[in-house]
C-alpha cells in the first residue's frame, strides 16, 4: 500500500485567462482525513475535480493510488467516491431509486446490491425516507443520501467537496460523525471546507488561496509554527503575509461564515 | 458495452419521462395538433377565385363563355362591368383576383371557325393562386372554343393527358405524407436535443462522469425510451394524417411502420448529437432550429429536388427526412415496396449510425 494515496506535483489548471489552480503539490497520507481550506474561488473544487477525472489538468502531475489522472482516470473512478459541491443526484428519483441506479452503474448487483443499499441507508440514517423523491429531502438528508451514493461501490478514497455547505449545525455534526466512522474503516478522505472547526477536525490541512497552497500540516503543527491562538489566526497571518490588505476583505468572509455557524442555524 | 449499465440508464430515463406528466402529454399531443393544424394550413388547392367580366361582345357565345367560367369551381363570378377601366380598379382594390375581357366580334369569329381572342387578367401577387387561375382559365376557355369550333371544318389535334397516382392533382394527397415526415422529424429531434444537456445544466452529469459509465451506454440508453415515444408519435401522425385528410395508403402499412421506426431512430440521433455537443438548453434549441429549418426547403418537402443546384441537392442528401419523404410518398401514394425504396432505407440507416457514432465520440466524459 502506498504511504500517500493521492500525490500531486505542481498541478495547474486555467480556464482561458483565469488561473484557477496555480501549482499545487499535495501528499495525502493513506487513511487520513485531509482538509482543503480556502475562501470562495480559491481553487478547491478545481483541484478536486482534476483528481476525480472531471477536469484535465493544464500541467503538472497527479496520481491517485499510483494511478495517473491523465491516462488512468477510468481505473481511478472504480476506487473513488465523489460528492460534488452541489447536489447532483436525480431529484425526480426516490432515495431508493438513486441508490439502485448508482449501485448498478458501479456494477453492484442482485442480492449484494440490496444488502449494500440496506447498510448504507442505515449508516446514513435515512431510514423511513426510502420512497421519498430525492428533490423533496431537506439539506442534511440530501447530503447523507449523496454520501450513501458515493460509497455504494466501497471506494478506498472518498472525495467530498464542501459536503456541509448549507446544512444546519446539528446535521453538520451528524455528518462529521459519519466521516470519522468511515475514516476508522480505513477510507482515505479528502474534504474541502469553509469552516474552521471542520478544518480543526482533519488530520492534515492545506490552506489554499488564489490557486496556491499557503500553509500545510496538522492543525497542531500549524498553530505551533508561530505565536498563534488558533487556526484562524494562522490563516489571517498567511494571507496578510502573501497578499496584504487587498485580500484581507475576502478573508473576512471565512470569519463571517464561522461566526454565523457558531451563532445559529439556517 | 455493459448491458446492466445500459439497462439502468433506460430505466432511469423512463422514470424521468414518467415523472414529468406535462411533457409526456405534450409528446402525445404534438403530433396530433401539428398534423391537423398544418394539414389544413398547407393545402394549396385554390378554389373560388373572385372574377369580374367586361363583355364587349354581348353575344350568345360570349355569355356562354362567361357561364362556363361561373359554373367552374375555380372561379366565383362576382360582377359584370361596363368598361375595362372598372376591371383595373377592382383588381387594384383587391376585390377580384381575375378578370375577363371579351372584345367585340368574339361570337362572330367563333361562328366562322376562327379561334377568337379574349383576355384573362390575373392578379399575380400570389403566384400559387395565379398559377391555378391561369391554368384553369385557359382550360375552360380552350375547351369551350374547341367544342364550338369542332363542329366546323377546323380540325383540332387534341393531346390526351393522364395523371397517375393522384389523378385529381389534389395537393393534400401530396402534402400530407410529406407533412407527416416533417412533423415526425421536428418532434423527434426535439425529444433528444435536451436529453444530455438537461443533465449538464442540472449538474447531475458531474456525478455520472465520476462513475465507470461509458458514453456509448449513456447515449444509447437515453435513446431507447425516445424510440418508443417517437414510434407512438409516428402512429398518431400517420393515423390522423391519412384518416382525417382521407389520404389512402396504397402500399403495405406494415412496411411503412417498420421504415418509420428506422427513421425515428435516425432523427433521434440528430437530436442526440446536438445534445452531446452543446452546453445548455438554449444552445441546443438554437442548433436544433438551424438543423430543422433547412430540411423544410432542401428535403423536397416544399420544392422538388430535381431542379436544385447540385451542391444544394447533396446537402439535402444529408438529412434522413429527404429519404423518408421518398418512402412516405412511395408507400402512401404509389404503393411501392422495398424493391424501389431500399436505397432510401439504406440512406436513413447509414446516416443514423453515423450520427450516433459521432455523438458517442463527441461526448467526452469530462467537464472541460
Ligand atoms: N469551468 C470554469 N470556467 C471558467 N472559470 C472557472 C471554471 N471553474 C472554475 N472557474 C474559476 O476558477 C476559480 C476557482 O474556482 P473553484 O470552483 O475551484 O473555487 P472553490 O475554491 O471551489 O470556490 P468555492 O468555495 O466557491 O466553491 C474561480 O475564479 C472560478 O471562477
Ligand atoms: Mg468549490
Amino acid at each position: 500500500m502506498n504511504a500517500y494515496l493521492i500525490e500531486t506535483a505542481d498541478l495547474r489548471k486555467s480556464f482561458g485567462k483565469v488561473i484557477a489552480v496555480d501549482g499545487i503539490s499535495l501528499k495525502i497520507p493513506t487513511g487520513s482525513i485531509y482538509g482543503i481550506l480556502g475562501p470562495n474561488g480559491a481553487g478547491k473544487s478545481t483541484t478536486i475535480r482534476m483528481l476525480c477525472g472531471l477536469l484535465t489538468p493544464s500541467s503538472g502531475k497527479a496520481s491517485v493510488d499510483g494511478l495517473d489522472v491523465y491516462t488512468q482516470s477510468e481505473k481511478i473512478k472504480q476506487r473513488l467516491g465523489y460528492m460534488s459541491q452541489s447536489f447532483s443526484l436525480y431529484e425526480d428519483l426516490t432515495v431508493l431509486e438513486n441508490l439502485r441506479f448508482y449501485a448498478t452503474i458501479y456494477g453492484v448487483r442482485g442480492k449484494e446490491r440490496e444488502e449494500r443499499i440496506r447498510q448504507l441507508i442505515a449508516m446514513a440514517g435515512i431510514t423511513g425516507r426510502e420512497r421519498q423523491l430525492a428533490g423533496t429531502l431537506s439539506g442534511g438528508w440530501k447530503q447523507r443520501l449523496a454520501l450513501g451514493c458515493a460509497l455504494i461501490h466501497k471506494p478506498q478514497i472518498l472525495v467530498l467537496d464542501e459536503p456541509t455547505a448549507g446544512v444546519d449545525p446539528v446535521a453538520r455534526r451528524v455528518f462529521w460523525e459519519l466521516i470519522y466512522k468511515l475514516a476508522n474503516q480505513g477510507i482515505t478522505i479528502l474534504i474541502t471546507t469553509h469552516y474552521m472547526d471542520e478544518a480543526q477536525s482533519c488530520d492534515r490541512i492545506a490552506f489554499v488561496f488564489t490557486g496556491k497552497i499557503l500553509a500545510e500540516g496538522t492543525p497542531a503543527e500549524l498553530i505551533a509554527s508561530g505565536e498563534f491562538k488558533n487556526l484562524e489566526d494562522v490563516f489571517i497571518h498567511y494571507v496578510e503575509e502573501t497578499t496584504g490588505q487587498k485580500v484581507k476583505s475576502s478573508f473576512e468572509e471565512i470569519k463571517f461564515l464561522h461566526k454565523q455557524d457558531g451563532g445559529g442555524s439556517q | 458495452m455493459n448491458f446492466s449499465r445500459f439497462g439502468i440508464i433506460i430505466w432511469k430515463e423512463f422514470k424521468h419521462i414518467y415523472r414529468d406528466p406535462v411533457s409526456l402529454r405534450l409528446v402525445i399531443l404534438m403530433p396530433l395538433i401539428f398534423t391537423l393544424l398544418f394539414g389544413y394550413a398547407i393545402t394549396t388547392d385554390v378554389e373560388h377565385i373572385e372574377l369580374a367580366v367586361y363583355d364587349g361582345d354581348k353575344s350568345y357565345e360570349s355569355r356562354e363563355l362567361i357561364r362556363k367560367f361561373a359554373a367552374s369551381n375555380y372561379f366565383s363570378f362576382e360582377q359584370m362591368v361596363d368598361d375595362s377601366d372598372q376591371l383595373e380598379a377592382l383588381l387594384d382594390a383587391g376585390e377580384i383576383k381575375a378578370a375577363i375581357m371579351i372584345p367585340d366580334g368574339y361570337g362572330k369569329k367563333l361562328k366562322r371557325g376562327e379561334v377568337p381572342e379574349s383576355l384573362l387578367i390575373i392578379d399575380g401577387t400570389d403566384p400559387t393562386i395565379a398559377r391555378t387561375a391561369l391554368q384553369s382559365g385557359n382550360l375552360i376557355a380552350n375547351v369551350y372554343n374547341m367544342k364550338t369550333i369542332s363542329g366546323s371544318a377546323f380540325q383540332v389535334s387534341e393531346m390526351k393527358t393522364r395523371v397517375w397516382y393522384n389523378p385529381n392533382l389534389e395537393s393534400t394527397k401530396f402534402i400530407i405524407p410529406g407533412l407527416i415526415g416533417l412533423i415526425m422529424q421536428n418532434i423527434t429531434v426535439m425529444l433528444t436535443a435536451f436529453a444530455l444537456v438537461r443533465e449538464k445544466e442540472k449538474g447531475t452529469i458531474e456525478q455520472l462522469i465520476v462513475t465507470p459509465l461509458r458514453p456509448v451506454e449513456l447515449i444509447l440508453g437515453k435513446l431507447v425510451p425516445y424510440i418508443l415515444i417517437g414510434s407512438i408519435d409516428f402512429l398518431i401522425a400517420l393515423f390522423f394524417g391519412t384518416w382525417y385528410f382521407k389520404v389512402p395508403i396504397h402500399g403495405n402499412i406494415f412496411l411503412l411502420l417498420g421504415l418509420g421506426f428506422i427513421f425515428v431512430i435516425s432523427a433521434l440521433a440528430i437530436g442526440m448529437l446536438i445534445s452531446a455537443v452543446t452546453k445548455n438548453q438554449l444552445q441546443s434549441m438554437q442548433l436544433a432550429f438551424i438543423t430543422i429549418l433547412p430540411t423544410v426547403l432542401l428535403s423536397g418537402f416544399m420544392f422538388p429536388r430535381d431542379g436544385m443546384p447540385l451542391v444544394i441537392y447533396w446537402i439535402g442528401n444529408l438529412f434522413p427526412m429527404t429519404y423518408f419523404l421518398e418512402i412516405l410518398r412511395g408507400i402512401i401514394l404509389k404503393g411501392v415496396g422495398m424493391e424501389y425504396l431500399w436505397k432510401d432505407v439504406l440512406g436513413i440507416a447509414l446516416i443514423g449510425v453515423l450520427l450516433l457514432s459521432i455523438a458517442i465520440k463527441k461526448f467526452h466524459k469530462s467537464l472541460d
